[in-house]
């Protein structure tokens, strides 16, 4: 459960210094985040899925008020939710009446401004709203930690049985199907990894940060990296790093932990361009 | 010299057949009663004005478009190499061609490469498919297709984006392909001159066939001269010239024999076929605009 907290402040590192297993809570889960969302974020870029993963994210507060309405659990409440916009936006793709992104801001939108009501609706509920959209890692439970964890060993194990199939389709989906790939299964599949990560993600960086730490980081690999592969393990390096360098500035700087730990991500985006090297692939 | 073709097309069972075919996109119909037939070794050419349905066909026949009407008869086991029209990889995915190539499949060190000697780009193995020229990307496309050792291979528009050298290098070795592995080519092209000479079977689509036979037949069909106008008139009276050289077998005659000058023609195409012997790749100059 969030902290109690007023609705108007962001969590801070520096309130929590004096409790040490705070902070380690902390930098356990969201490294334990930035190793999923590194590789799971490469095929997002290369599928240009960004916007696509930020409607998933927006979906999630949904599945929170309904984890809290059914007492289902947050975490399952989001997973369900994300799972079925995925494949409802799938769907809708399909039908190809309306161009993508216009069918993505529609989704995006009125299912976040429908979690927001619904949160809002339930009034025997007091929730810290702002911790669910931009995180909340100061707040991480040994619970939680066992969420991103354990989970992100699953996502990450359904990635690596899928991520042949994934790049083949990734690269040409006629050609992956002439060839016997079973493209509709993996994209599907794909989407419910995004759906769990998200999910897992939230009370990291929040639902509105969400796809930075699968973006960011993947973008910032792309430079150094001769393959797909060493670009995934790029990303979850380069995204544990911008954890602990947002926890490290939140706790001296007293900055918000989620949006520090996004302006890490950035701020080693734009450095990474300064290096110079010579390209292989 | 070519390879002599591995045995008449006509006497082999079909490796694909369809009948009927029609396809239907949000009510409107892009296929109507289509059918055709590729038998091994037998060069196939689908042509077209633009929007006549060309690659609908090649995916409905490879399965990728669902179909309103017809049926669809494929030889068992039958191995499909497919080169899709273009390739459209994320500049943000890392991937050498040596890479590309296995992605889905295996292939030994040694088979990528007898592949890509194979059609003139050995030098490419090591490069970012997204570095490529037109050329040079076609090139590789049809080594992917090659390594799953095709009976039918299915190339649609397979000289896009490619100059006019590379155009006609590149069906000099999608002919030499057929006859050294004996497989059946489907292929597409939006302009009948540059496939003529080495081509069995033209069909001529617009959204139905609107005719089909040998190159020369269909070149003369007042359906194709419809359709295509001016240019196919200039088709018909190039072909007249040559149509002793198709006689007697009804096979396509080897290149260097069939050389005669074409200076009266008008019409500003290159024909394909006509240019002489460069072996594959020889000639294929990397400045196509398809680097990306």
């Amino acid at each position: 459960m969030p902290m109690a907290r007023g609705v108007t402040t962001m969590p801070t590192a520096r309130g929590a210094a004096e409790m040490d297993e705070f902070l380690v809570r902390a930098l356990v889960g969201g490294i334990g985040l930035a190793l999923l969302a590194g590789p799971l974020g490469c095929v997002v870029v290369w599928r240009r899925m960004a916007y696509f993963g930020d409607t998933l994210a927006h979906s999630a507060l949904l599945g929170v008020a309904l984890g809290f309405l059914l007492g289902i659990g947050l975490n399952i409440g989001v997973v369900a939710v994300c799972a079925g916009i995925a494949v409802l936006l799938t769907f809708l793709q399909e039908q190809r009446k309306l161009a993508s992104d216009t069918l993505l801001g529609i989704v995006s939108h009125s299912t976040l401004s429908l979690g927001l009501v619904a949160l809002a609706l339930m009034e025997s509920l007091r929730v810290d709203i702002l911790a669910y959209l931009f995180g909340d890692i100061l707040a991480v439970t040994p619970a939680d930690l066992a969420w991103i964890w354990g989970g992100g060993v699953i996502v990450l194990a359904g990635l690596a049985l899928v991520w042949r199939r994934l790049l083949a389709m990734t690269v040409d989906e006629d050609l992956a199907r002439v060839e016997g790939v079973p493209v509709r299964w993996i994209r599907l599949s794909f989407m419910l990894l995004i759906a769990a990560t998200i999910a897992l993600a939230m009370k990291i960086v929040g639902i509105l940060l969400v796809t930075s730490l699968l973006v960011v980081p993947a973008a910032t690999a792309r430079r150094f990296a001769p393959n797909p592969e060493v670009m995934a393990a790029l990303a979850a390096g380069f995204g544990a790093m911008a954890v602990l360098l947002g926890l490290g500035l939140s706790l001296q700087a007293d900055l918000p932990t989620g949006p520090a730990i996004v302006l890490s991500a950035a701020g080693m985006f734009a450095l990474s361009h300064l290096v110079p090297l010579r390209r292989t692939a | 010299m070519p390879l002599p073709l591995p045995a008449r097309p006509a006497d082999l069972p079909p490796l694909l057949r369809a009948e009927g075919l029609g396809v239907r996109y949000g009510g409107r119909t892009v296929l109507d009663g289509v059918g055709l037939t590729v038998r091994p070794g037998e060069i196939v050419t689908l042509i077209g004005p633009n929007g006549a349905g060309k690659s609908t066909l090649v995916k409905a026949l490879l399965g990728l478009v669902p179909l309103s009407a017809g049926r669809i008869e494929r030889r068992p086991d039958l191995r499909v190499g497919y080169m899709p029209q273009r390739l459209a990889v994320d500049p943000t995915l890392p991937l050498t061609v040596r890479r590309f190539l296995t992605l889905w499949g295996k292939a030994t060190e040694a088979e990528l490469r007898a592949a890509l000697a194979e059609v003139g780009a050995a030098h490419v193995l090591g490069s970012a498919v997204q570095s490529l020229s037109g050329g040079e990307l076609q090139r590789v496309l049809l080594a992917r297709a090659l390594l799953r050792k095709p009976d039918l291979l299915v190339l649609d528009e397979p000289v896009q984006a490619v100059d006019v050298h590379g155009q006609a290098a590149l069906f000099e070795l999608i002919d030499t392909i057929r006859r050294r592995h004996g497989c059946g080519v489907l292929l597409v092209s939006h302009d009948l001159h540059l496939v003529m000479a080495r081509t069995d079977t033209v069909i001529c689509l617009n959204r139905h066939v609107c005719c089909q036979g040998k190159p020369e037949e269909v070149g003369r069909h007042p359906d194709y001269v419809a359709l295509f106008g001016r240019h196919a008139e200039a088709l018909a009276l190039y072909h007249h010239s040559h149509d002793h050289a198709h006689a007697d077998d009804g096979c396509v005659v080897p290149v260097g024999q069939e050389h005669t000058p074409h200076d009266h023609h008008h019409h500003g195409h290159d024909h394909g076929g006509h240019q002489h012997a460069h072996g594959p790749g020889g000639h294929d100059h990397a400045h196509g605009p398809g680097g990306r």
